[in-house]
């Protein structure tokens, strides 16, 4: 670093980054042990590592470890260079990247000991929920205070959706993590029954809606255009996507909760605020694909663009059904079916697990001081290993999904149940064995960008280059 | 005027204020900065470490 000049802060990037790949890789590793556990029960050992301990901490590690560190490491990319500035924040960064990994160590160890509030996606017990605030108001306070200095007057669409996705977390965690500890691994919810289901799915939907959407929309804002080389398709669609997703997002939570002592009102209006955010996500999708029109010959020999462009498309099917889902008659065939966990899966690996690998792809070389990845071969090999497992994990949820829903509801001529609960398992296995194998090719995925990732780290230098002024730079 | 009427009000306000939004985006004055804006990831020579031939727009 040179006196003279200020440079970019890669350091907290390329620390980032590198830990999205073992979290990817440590996270689906645990999501192939309880898939294989579903199919060989023999392999649920112990009290600490039996399916019911492992499931907690395969969402967590996914989501808040490997999604988590994505979210961080190209948000703080993506607003240094396009305010033209330095990451501000001073200790607070190197707070957010050590304190983000203890929570996760924390969650590794706490989940397998069965220490849990019960809250989907928010098991977490207090202390650590916590530390979690702690760090992610550092976070706030970085990246708020980074666009506060920028060099540029405007800010860029990536990080408005950045932004939104660091206060809505924050919202959302403070608000369902309000509970009455009872000791130093315990507590119990500030709310009750209906209300505190309600509570939970307003979380849960959107955790969904902003940590798992509005954060990797900032990443395809950014990372789609830069690496098509061609700017976003309509800035001003992307601008209405914006504000459409933030004000109908909050409202879809009560789809979680349908046909359960929730009022049926409540449940009424969460399926038609579902139906109204597929507009968004559409338009948001359609901005995103169309950015490579006039350019499609790009995708043919770019696997980085293969990974961008075919999670806009998995993203564009998994909001297409997410809202059919929602449908109080759909869901009455498809709660509680598998059809919801191939529904999440389309959503997690195909969208948010293939926009992150592209955008780390991106990334890696460039904070390496490397021209390009190790091998770009290995690039498309992990290109189609990844969506053969992820087609093969959704195709089989899908088809074991629907038989669980026909099966569960078929009655006799005299009402009673035409199949015991143990005829749909048995019935599942051999798609769940379907879902071993697809989880295992996505697991292999990450195990090869690992290895090209440690390649290309090798002998790479890692200085962290001037603040680029904002070039006069006019379409 | 109970709470209800509030939120009738509340909804009513949000939907107004999304059009005001789309009709801000849309209108014929500020084609000329949003394309600007789009450009912004671009606004900067390619010294990034991987000088990739396809990273500079149209």
């Amino acid at each position: 670093m040179s006196e003279t000049q200020t440079t970019y802060n890669y350091k907290v990037v390329r620390q980032f980054t590198v830990m999205t790949v073992i979290w990817g890789i440590v996270g689906m590793l645990v999501g192939v042990i309880i898939a294989a556990q579903l199919v060989w029960p023999e392999l649920n050992f112990g009290p600490w590592l039996h399916f019911g301990r492992l499931r907690p901490l395969h969402t967590n590690a996914v989501i808040f470890a490997f999604g988590g560190c994505a979210l961080f490491a190209t948000s703080y990319w993506c607003v240094q260079r396009t305010c033209h500035t330095r990451l501000w924040g001073g200790p607070l960064i190197p707070l957010t990247f050590w304190g983000w990994q203890i929570i996760i160590v924390l969650a590794a160890v706490t989940l397998p000991l069965g220490l849990t509030t019960g809250k989907e996606y928010a098991e977490l017990e207090w202390p650590i929920d916590i530390l979690v605030t702690v760090v992610w108001v550092s976070y706030a306070i970085v990246f708020f205070g980074t666009i506060a200095k920028r060099t540029v007057s405007h800010i860029y669409v990536a990080n408005w959706f950045f932004g939104a996705m660091i206060i809505a977390v924050a919202l959302l965690h403070l608000g369902n993590s309000c509970e009455i500890p009872v000791s130093f691994v315990k507590s119990y919810s500030c709310y009750a029954g209906a209300q505190d289901a309600m509570v939970q799915w307003w979380y849960g939907h959107n955790a969904v809606g902003f940590f798992l959407t509005a954060g990797f929309l900032g990443m395809m804002y950014y990372f789609v255009p830069k690496q098509a080389g061609r700017p976003v398709y309509s800035y001003r669609l992307s601008v209405v996507h914006f504000w459409a997703l933030i004000f109908t997002y909050m409202w879809a939570g009560p789809h979680h909760l349908h046909y359960t002592a929730l009022p049926d009102w409540t449940q009424s209006v969460g399926m038609i605020f579902s139906l109204i955010l597929l507009a968004p996500s559409w338009g948001g999708m359609i901005n995103g694909i169309m950015t490579l029109s006039g350019a499609w010959n790009k995708l043919r020999d770019d696997p980085i663009l293969k990974f961008l462009i075919t999670s806009l498309s998995f993203y564009g099917m998994s909001t297409f059904e997410g809202p059919m889902m929602s449908v109080k008659t759909v869901n009455a065939l498809s709660h509680y079916t598998d059809w919801t966990v191939g529904h999440v899966h389309s959503g997690a690996l195909g969208w948010v697990a293939m926009v992150s690998i592209g955008s780390v792809y991106y990334l890696l070389p460039r904070l390496f001081g490397k021209q390009e990845m190790y091998s770009t071969k290995l690039i498309t090999v992990h290109f189609w290993v990844a969506t053969i497992g992820v087609v093969l994990y959704i195709a089989s949820m899908w088809v074991a999904g629907v038989m669980q829903g026909l099966m569960w509801r078929a009655v006799n001529a005299d009402g009673t149940l035409a199949y015991s609960f143990v005829e749909a398992v048995k019935g599942s296995y051999p798609f769940w064995a379907i879902r071993v194998l697809g989880g295992v090719l996505f697991l292999g995925g990450m195990l090869i960008m690992a290895y090209n990732m440690f390649k290309t780290i090798a002998g790479g230098n890692t200085q962290d280059v001037p603040v680029v002024a904002a070039a006069a730079h006019h379409a | 005027m109970d709470i209800n009427d509030l939120r009738s009000i509340t909804t009513v306000l949000s939907m107004l204020t999304f059009l005001g939004i789309a009709w801000w985006a849309y209108s014929r004055g500020n084609k000329g900065r949003f394309e600007e804006a789009a450009n912004l990831p671009f606004a900067e020579h390619d010294d990034e470490g991987a000088a990739s031939s396809t990273s500079h727009p149209r």
